[in-house]
């Protein structure tokens, strides 16, 4: 057992309302750079869809993710590194820019200096790429917004595997969801498997997975080797870059930006102990279904005193395993099981997690009919097919699912006996295999969701690894180039340099 | 003239290239890379960076191999200079070919594409022609070595290259009578690797051999700057962390 810390995410799609305020305020902050003005290191997209990147989740078509060989050995789906490197010069699984949107501006200076004419002047596309005007905008960050363009391109959606689909496109028989996607910043991440560099990384000390800007290459295999495609190659700097999951922000105890920013409440953030000897056999299951009890089985109990010693002697501060103790995810993912891995399939044991959404009955109309089980809807008759779900979290497996579904009906059912008719339903609770204390603390975790109830973040113990005293002085953040001078005005080597501008005084 | 652009020249073009890719390696890591338009444009890319790319590669190690490689070696080999000069023909002459092929698809695709080359820096187009200028060139030797397919000009040239590494001051002499067209391809080498640090070709020194001797797939970075000790199995319960 080697003990290891992860900061987790949980995503309550229940109470996603897809406002996109976790993509914007992300953009804002990290990628409104040139280069990367068609990454959305967070993006939310309508289910059912193609999603963004176009088409994301078959990896039929890009080969991202694991796989298990037929031998039982486990490698990138890309191939093994031979593959990957021979596949150097052209990488075959990348997709194009296209794939994702062309990124354009609008011609706003025109609605200023647009002279005296008889129709209003507009503000037309241009293309960020080219600098041409773009006639028409064929596709954007989130294209399929709430249900958008025809069934027959939504249906392709592969989540509708297995499923009887062509009743969904049906107007009375329509099911959407929200579905908010970051970087997962796996346990087995495909991406830094992939960088022939060695320059993608996961930290020891948190799990999150980053890029060394200086070490990567451009080989861009990494894009085409994360099954999330939540990878982008910046066409400008050449390098690829990702979700950082605001290290800087995690490092020092505050939620990401999306997660601060979350109008919702429906993200939460909190440390899961896991076991790094046991990363490889739990992506390695035989079968695909196996693969999210497999990673359950990865994650350690905080409160089971052998893995507090352990952890220990791993060096994990003492604030972290009492983080762990009290972390949201653990709730949700171990003691509840209600949030469930993106696609644990894809054998990247990822860990940002999500609770699937409840959805209203399905022939409302002929509310008599449809099943009850006891005082809740039976969760198979809701709008949104378990099947569906499955497909999304748990390789296909229904079960899980069901029951995660059951438990937050019963969570409503219970709440509502508590505070209308005053009785505490312990028959509900027994039901789902749950008790009235935990369902009261499911409520107030996942229902009140109070600030400090979602994010229980320990710093970063930096006085543990580094010498304060030798960073006294120092230069601080610096654009590449240590501490050689202030600003570097052009570079010899053709690198574009954007030296940092002061405000000037107007004269 | 000729002695400076064969004598000296090589001199100042190598001394600028290693100097140059070490600064720049060492001043301004964040442009060492290959700067793929892959993501931009797929169209031509596929076919033209691969044969371009494998027949660079294989003309490159030709060169290398066929240059430094001491004479006495081949002699020691048995393998007679004649021979040497017909492979050397039909190997570079393919692989010439291929590159010209891969790169004029490049070019193509750079020149006419507006996301590429809006995309383009001055070097980015400049190298390409450098490049396919310096092919054209070299399979036009092609013609002038078939005048003498038994490999004694190109003992000449292994003399010079190896003189010039040897820091032998005759070096530019063994040169003084060949073809012109094989001086303008010297010239044309020579400026490259000069110019070298300065474009993208620099990505070709990181070729990523080290992942194949990287332990598995994954890395993992910490902050420590000493590594935990390492433990057999499980801390058990009760006792204390050895510190």
């Amino acid at each position: 057992m080697r003990v290891r810390a992860q900061i987790g995410m949980v995503l309550n799609l229940d109470k996603c309302i897809g406002c996109h305020t976790c993509s914007v305020t992300c953009k804002n902050v990290w990628t409104s750079r040139d280069g990367v003005e068609y990454a959305w290191f967070n993006n939310v997209e309508t289910k059912p869809g193609t999603g963004y990147p176009t088409d994301w989740e078959n990896q039929d078509r890009w080969n991202g993710g694991w796989e298990r060989t037929r031998s039982g050995k486990l490698q990138p789906k890309q191939g093994s590194k031979w593959r990957i490197l021979a596949n150097i010069f052209a990488n075959p699984d990348l997709p194009e820019i296209d794939d994702y949107y062309e990124p354009f501006d609008f011609d706003y200076d025109h609605l200023k200096s647009a002279p005296e004419m008889e129709a209003f002047p507009t503000a037309r596309p241009r293309s960020k790429i080219t600098g041409e005007r773009m006639e028409k905008i064929h596709k954007g960050p989130n294209w399929e917004e709430i249900l958008g363009g025809e069934f027959s391109k939504r249906s392709e959606d592969y989540n509708f595997e297995g499923i009887q689909k062509e009743i969904y496109g049906e107007y009375e028989n329509t099911f959407m969801m929200y579905l908010p996607r970051l970087c997962e910043h796996c346990l087995n991440p495909a991406c830094a498997a992939s960088c022939p560099s060695g320059a993608i990384y996961k930290r020891e000390e948190d799990g999150i997975v980053l890029i060394d800007q200086e070490k990567c290459r451009g080989w861009r295999m990494c894009v085409s080797g994360c099954p999330y495609k939540k990878i982008y190659y910046n066409w400008q700097s050449g390098k690829s870059e990702k979700c950082t999951l605001c290290y800087p922000r995690i490092e020092s105890g505050n939620p990401t930006v999306c997660s601060e920013t979350c109008v919702g409440r429906i993200r939460y953030l909190g440390v899961m102990l896991y076991d790094a000897d046991k990363i490889e056999e739990a992506a390695n299951a035989p079968a695909k279904t196996d693969l999210y009890d497999a990673q359950l089985d990865v994650f350690l109990d905080p409160n089971d005193p052998a893995v507090i010693e352990t952890a220990r002697a791993d060096g994990i501060p003492e604030d972290w395993i009492k983080a762990a103790q009290e972390s949201p995810v653990w709730k949700m993912a171990m003691d509840w099981k209600v949030a469930f891995p993106l696609h644990p399939e894809y054998r990247t044991l990822p860990m940002v997690w999500y609770i699937p959404p409840l959805s209203p009955i399905q022939n409302a109309a002929e509310a008599g009919a449809i099943g009850m089980d006891g005082a809740m809807p039976d969760v198979r008759n809701l709008r949104i097919p378990l099947k569906y779900l499955a497909n999304m979290l748990t390789a296909g497996d229904e079960e899980p699912v069901a029951l995660a579904l059951e438990r937050m009906m019963a969570m409503r059912s219970y709440m509502r006996a508590k505070t209308i008719d005053g009785v505490r339903d312990e028959a509900v609770a027994a039901k789902v295999g749950l008790n009235g204390d935990m369902i009261e603390d499911m409520y107030k975790i996942m229902a009140l969701a109070d600030y400090e109830d979602r994010f229980v973040i320990p710093t970063t113990h930096r006085e543990q690894v580094e010498e304060a005293y030798d960073l006294r002085g120092g230069c601080g953040f610096t654009d590449t180039n240590g501490c050689s001078s202030g600003v570097s005005k052009g570079s010899l080597f053709g690198g574009s340099k954007k030296p940092l501008r002061m405000p000037e005084e107007v004269r | 003239m000729h002695n400076f652009l064969f004598g000296i020249y090589p001199y100042i073009a190598l001394a600028i290239g290693i100097m140059g890719s070490i600064a720049r390696y060492e001043r301004d890591p964040f442009t060492w890379k290959t700067s793929s338009s892959q993501l931009l444009r797929r169209k031509q890319l596929v076919i033209g960076s691969s044969l371009f790319h494998v027949g660079v590669l294989v003309i490159f190690v030709g060169h290398f191999v066929g240059l430094l490689t001491p004479i006495w070696v081949f002699d020691a080999l048995g393998i007679g200079h004649g021979f040497k000069q017909v492979g050397a023909v039909v190997v570079g002459g393919i692989a010439g070919i291929m590159a010209l092929v891969g790169g004029g698809m490049l070019f193509h695709r750079r020149w006419t594409d507006p996301r590429i080359r809006n995309n383009s820096s001055f070097a980015d187009i400049a190298i390409l022609v450098l490049l396919l200028v310096q092919l054209v060139l070299g399979l036009l030797t092609i013609f002038a070595s078939l005048g003498h397919l038994d490999g004694h000009e190109m003992v000449k040239f292994m003399s010079w290259a190896q003189g010039i590494f040897t820091f032998d001051g005759a070096a530019a002499s063994y040169i003084s009578d060949v073809a012109l067209v094989f001086k303008l391809h010297l010239f044309l080498g020579l400026t490259i690797i000069l110019v070298f640090p300065f474009t993208r070709l620099v990505h070709m020194l990181s070729v990523p051999v080290r992942y194949f001797t990287r332990p598995g797939y994954q890395v993992v970075r910490s902050r420590r700057s000493e590594a935990l000790p390492q433990r057999a199995g499980p801390v058990a319960p009760g006792r204390s962390a050895s510190k």
